[in-house]
């Protein structure tokens, strides 16, 4: 194609958007929208993923030594300990130090059992894969030296499941709303265009080939997706900007981390724009396609 | 030029509109397709440019069978055919000059020959002087004209007109016929299906009839032969 071709496609396209005013605004109308919901909805579930996430990975375990384990048996363990596949990491605490542990949180009194102290050596053990805490436990029960092991049990399994459901319906929401998304924008976007179906068969008529058609179509798709990703990518920002100076300073000192403002409204930023014109391209490609038939 | 063999067209509800057409057109031939409404004229026409494709049979266009021809080059195909309807097409957001212009756009002419060969045609069919006027501020016998500037424009060796004073009056159908037999003079062969039986009566050339998909007379120098 000769370049005075190509500009030709980029000045009609332009032509175009400006000609069929009121299908253009309609398009653009239906762009921001979704693109807004979407942009909005995909940054509240991100967010909730890294919570997820983020509660998953405060899961531990602990793994009691025996009583009668002398340090040579406590070395062993730790050994098997990190012998095990899928342990993230392994943290030895003393009885000493776990009753000083107490004593700070419960205060004084705590002291009394310095004298004889009931409280076992610990190994606070982590899992690569939360979801792996009940197997590693179990296999940690069998050690020698282990006199029992404590994650939480049962109570684990139902937040892991908790957190995969709300996981997967978020998934579901993004999607379901993606596809209503490029439907709702590829019905608008072929609206304005069987309003131009003529134009199209005249093209045809003539002997325009198929990508002289379409061209144009394509290039006002993407130029449609771009324009009516602006205001969600405005608003998004804003939105996202006042949360997160909102809740960062609240959850400083929670294990519950907020997403960093940058870099995370760039990349939904560029999700929003990157959708927007793959919804533009794709709704007038499908359109234009059905008219190509003359 | 044109042939016809064997041509067979069955729509998909049924209908065949080509019951065997066997016809041959020879270059600057002047022809008017003639039938009652629905009896295959328009399918006739409309196979020679690939609108529609033959169910059985060869087509044969400057030397091509355009039967056969794969969908990627029919646009050239059409290159080479002008093409005037009974409803102008033209578009009715571009001014005169660009509606023309259009089908040179099309297959990258430079901007130069477009502007000189648009003027040409337009002084041809007299509507120089409104190159810049809309389509709708123009009569329908202008905007036919428009229509036929636009389909002379490339230099077709071929110009099919379906029905292409059906929306005119009397007075701007002759017009338009005089403007038709002037480009024809300059060797380009007309094919036109038409009901107007004054018009096929009055400027004689060769007539084919067709009727249920048949093609039931074929004379140089005839007349319409129904009651209008």
């Amino acid at each position: 194609m000769k370049a005075r071709t190509l500009l030709r496609h980029f000045r009609e396209s332009f032509k175009s958007l400006a000609r069929n005013g009121w299908m253009t605004f309609a398009s653009v109308s239906a762009v921001t929208v979704t693109l807004l919901l979407v942009g909005v909805f995909t940054a509240l579930m991100l967010n909730m993923n890294k919570a997820a996430d983020d509660i998953e990975n405060d899961v531990e375990m602990n793994v009691y030594v025996d009583l009668e384990a002398d340090q040579q048996a406590v070395t062993t363990l730790e050994q098997e300990i990190e012998q095990l596949s899928g342990v993230e990491s392994i943290e030895y605490s003393t009885k000493e130090e776990e009753l000083s542990g107490l004593i700070d949180s419960f205060g004084e009194e705590m002291a009394l059992f310095e004298q004889n102290n009931p409280l076992r050596d610990k190994f606070v053990v982590k899992a690569v894969d939360p979801r792996q805490t009940e197997r590693l436990a179990s296999q940690i029960g069998t050690f020698e030296s282990t006199y029992s092991v404590e994650y939480g049990e049962g109570k684990i399994e139902q937040l892991f499941s908790v957190l995969e459901v709300s996981r997967n319906v978020g998934a579901v929401l993004i999607f379901g709303l993606l596809f209503t998304a490029m439907f709702l924008i590829s019905n608008t976007i072929k609206i304005t265009i069987v309003a131009r179906k003529t134009e199209i068969e005249i093209m045809k008529l003539v002997g325009a080939s198929n990508w002289f058609v379409r061209i144009p179509f394509i290039l006002e798709g993407i130029w449609l997706g771009i324009i009516g990703s602006i205001l969600p990518i405005a608003a998004v920002s804003m939105i996202y900007y006042n949360v997160y100076e909102y809740m960062q300073p609240r959850l400083e000192n929670s294990f519950i981390q907020i997403l960093e403002f940058s870099p995370f409204i760039y990349q939904i930023n560029a999700l929003i724009l990157l959708m927007g014109v793959v919804i533009g391209v794709w709704g007038s490609f499908m359109s234009v396609r059905k008219f190509l038939r003359v | 030029m044109i042939q016809m063999k064997e041509v067979y067209k069955k729509y998909p509800n049924g209908i065949m509109a080509a019951n065997g057409f066997d016809v041959k057109i020879q270059a600057g031939e002047f022809v008017y397709v003639v039938g009652p409404s629905g009896a295959g004229k328009s399918t006739f026409i409309k196979m020679m440019y690939r609108e529609e494709k033959p169910t059985k049979g060869t087509i044969n266009v400057n030397g091509i069978d355009i039967a056969k021809l794969k969908t990627n080059r029919v646009p050239y195909l059409r290159r080479n055919i002008g093409v005037v309807f009974q409803d102008f097409k033209l578009l009715n957001k571009l001014t005169v000059f660009e509606n023309v212009a259009f089908a040179l756009e099309v297959i990258e002419e430079e901007p130069k020959v477009i502007k000189q060969k648009v003027m040409e045609v337009l002084d041809l069919v007299g509507l120089k002087h409104k190159a810049r006027m809309m389509p709708d501020e123009l009569s329908g016998g202008e905007q036919q004209r428009v229509s036929i500037a636009r389909s002379i424009v490339n230099s077709p060796k071929v110009v099919i007109a379906d029905e292409p004073t059906g929306n005119l009056d009397p007075e701007t159908s002759w017009e338009i016929m005089n403007l038709f037999e002037e480009i024809n003079s300059r060797g380009t062969t007309i094919i036109m299906a038409t009901h107007n039986r004054e018009i096929v009566n009055t400027i004689r050339h060769r007539v084919i009839a067709i009727e249920n998909g048949v093609i039931v007379r074929d004379e140089q120098r005839g007349d319409y032969g129904y009651e209008s």
